[in-house]
């Protein structure tokens, strides 16, 4: 019996090692030659070879002559997104308690558009929004991005709070009210403890979402005025025109990763139910 | 499902002032169907009022565009000359359905949504039954692993497999020489059949986590001891997987193929990183971007954008009519 959970354990622990090599090679390989000198490059190593490692490719971008076009890029992708996730989370909280509350005709209507809005091909919005934005003074505005990154970022918030809502026992609210809690009391000490879990976990999963834009990115920009991290990587150019920015994506991929495992890490139960719950109802 | 957006509800104008379900408690009892009616009609209301928001916008930021977009596809219509714009009806879309290059992105996308979604759905289902089986101490680890490509920008993702097999800076014509066919001169990105072997890897890395994480919810619905029965039965463990579990889980397996199927389709970022849609590699989305933004063709490229939106149509359309994928019934409709 105990050889049987020796073997059963060794067996986790190889696969295990699988899934953690599937998810984590890639980011490795990048971080890899993220240290990896401008000479070193075309080693056909996996690491930097011996002693070469450095940290240039940083410093280029964070202090050198790439700083103003990455920081930039950072700091658009940091407040569009906020604001993006921000406001889809504060409409979709309202629509989701509607949703899982209220009796009302057009439910149904509602989560249906939610579904057909996130399965839209981007790219078919992008070009009518191109040309709009262009003629009122959107485009290569913080706004221009916001507007189209709702389409993204609001249909899979509804979704996931209308299932997190409909888990809560709002009878606690009454309950409250029959021990004299006002309305406004009974909902804010029974109810906002329950609904914060599910919102927060929205936001993050809204957040990844709007981070990871590309098409309204290269579409809806031309300058560092609102041109976010992942439109700017795919622009960048080496050191002279001879020279491939290589190292410099690469150090930028990973400053631009770390926020996600950085969310990962600290919140993988909750990413889970949430992406589970708002799929399939568990 | 998506074909005709409905026109929005007459939105209510006034505010509700508190809560439809607190009843004025000095209404006498005569009157109590109609106060009912008027609840419910405040409950309506207030309904819309919360959800009516989030619902315009959602329209604001598609149902325009696209209707935007189909008006302009019957225009030719360069940004660069506006005054040479001229309505010619369904021209666009015969230039584009007679080219050859349509018929090509559209066969090069196809063939990358269904590799890439058989791949995940396969490999998506054997991470499921891990992170399903494993251990206690192991389910944190493995989930967390599995998020950082979920969460993972999919640029980055694009980038890291670019330059792993980039014939310059790359390390796997190094390490899989001894393989035929690979030797340090191959250029991945030079020939049709390597690129997209590169561009699919990639996109099935980032997005199999999805796809697994749907399954797993799907698994936990199967009732244990319905396998636990069949165990005792003498089945073995792919009899179980076939006749029990698969079965059980269909809607959810269903749900995750037409989701990725439909988010594979619009395939972009992967290709305009990797080749910019040269050797054969381009698909219909960067179709659509070159004729508008790089060309800024806008008839033609709205007309692209509209025909890929069809297909889309087209691909749900087959998806419930004829495998009956129930969307809203699996996903917790009331």
């Amino acid at each position: 019996m105990t050889e049987k959970k020796t073997k059963n354990k060794v067996l986790w622990v190889v696969v295990g090692a699988l899934v953690l090599l599937y998810a984590l090679f890639p980011v490795a390989s990048i971080l890899a030659t993220s240290f990896k000198a401008p000479s070193d490059l075309t080693s056909g190593k996996f690491l930097p070879t011996g002693g070469t490692a450095t940290t240039s490719n940083y410093e280029q971008i964070l202090v050198g002559d790439a700083q103003e076009l990455f920081l930039s890029s950072l700091r658009n992708s940091i407040g569009i997104s906020l604001i993006a996730t921000f406001i889809a989370v504060v409409l979709a909280t309202l629509c989701a308690y509607a949703i899982a509350r209220l009796d009302f005709p057009g439910k149904k209507l509602i989560l249906t558009t939610a579904l057909a809005v996130s399965i839209f091909p981007v790219i078919s919005i992008v070009t009518p929004l191109f040309n709009l934005w262009r003629t009122i003074g959107l485009y290569d505005t913080w706004l221009g991005l916001i507007i189209p990154y709702l389409s993204l970022t609001l249909p899979i918030s509804i979704w996931t709070l209308a299932a997190f809502f409909r888990q809560i026992p709002w009878e606690l609210e009454q309950a409250a009210q029959v021990d004299g809690a006002t309305t406004w009391q009974a909902f804010r000490k029974a109810i906002v403890p329950l609904a914060a879990p599910g919102v927060f976990t929205t936001a993050i999963i809204a957040f990844f979402i709007a981070w990871n834009d590309f098409v309204y990115g290269i579409s809806l920009t031309s300058t560092e005025a609102a041109r976010p991290v992942p439109a700017a990587l795919a622009f960048f150019t080496g050191a002279s025109q001879f020279e491939a920015p290589t190292g410099a994506i690469s150090a930028a991929a990973i400053i631009v990763t770390i926020p996600i495992v950085l969310l990962v890490l600290l919140f993988q139960r909750q990413i889970v139910s949430g992406l589970t719950s708002g799929a399939v109802k568990g | 499902m998506t074909s005709a957006i409905p026109a929005k509800p007459a939105n209510p104008t006034r505010n509700p002032d508190r809560e439809p379900g607190v009843q004025t408690r000095d209404t006498p009892k005569k009157k109590s169907t109609k106060h009912y009616s008027d609840r419910v009609r405040a409950e309506r209301k207030l309904g819309w009022i919360l959800a009516g928001p989030a619902f315009v916008v959602m329209l604001l930021v598609t149902a325009y565009p696209i209707l935007q977009a189909t008006y302009e596809s019957l225009f030719q219509f360069r940004l660069t000359a506006p005054d040479e714009r001229e309505f010619i009806g369904l021209g666009n879309y015969a230039v584009i359905l007679t080219d050859p290059v349509w018929w090509s992105d559209l066969w090069t996308t196809v063939l990358i949504t269904v590799i890439t979604v058989a791949v995940e759905l396969v490999l998506g289902f054997a991470l499921a039954l891990v992170m399903h089986k494993a251990i206690k101490s192991f389910r944190g680890i493995l989930r967390t692993a599995i998020l950082v490509p979920y969460g993972i920008i999919t640029v980055v993702s694009a980038f890291a497999w670019f330059y792993a097999f980039d014939i310059n800076s790359g390390y796997v014509n190094n390490w899989f020489s001894w393989l035929p066919g690979i030797d340090e001169d191959l250029n991945w990105f030079a020939q049709t059949g390597t690129a997209l072997f590169v561009i699919m890897a990639s996109e099935i890395w980032k997005t199999t986590p999805f796809i697994s994480l749907l399954l797993l919810a799907g698994l936990a619905q199967v009732p244990d001891e319905l396998s636990e029965a069949a165990k005792v039965d003498g089945a073995t463990w792919w009899e179980q997987m076939r006749k029990v579990i698969i079965p059980n889980m269909k809607a959810a397996i269903m749900v995750a193929v037409l989701f990725r199927a439909l988010d594979a389709f619009r395939i972009f970022d992967n290709v305009f990183i990797m080749t910019n849609g040269a050797y054969g590699t381009e698909v219909l989305s960067l179709l659509a971007y070159r004729q508008s933004i790089s060309r800024l063709e806008i008839g033609l490229g709205s007309a692209v954008s509209v025909l890929l939106f069809l297909c889309v149509l087209i691909i749900c359309f087959i998806a419930i009519k004829l495998f009956k994928v129930d969307l809203a019934g699996s996903q917790g409709g009331k």
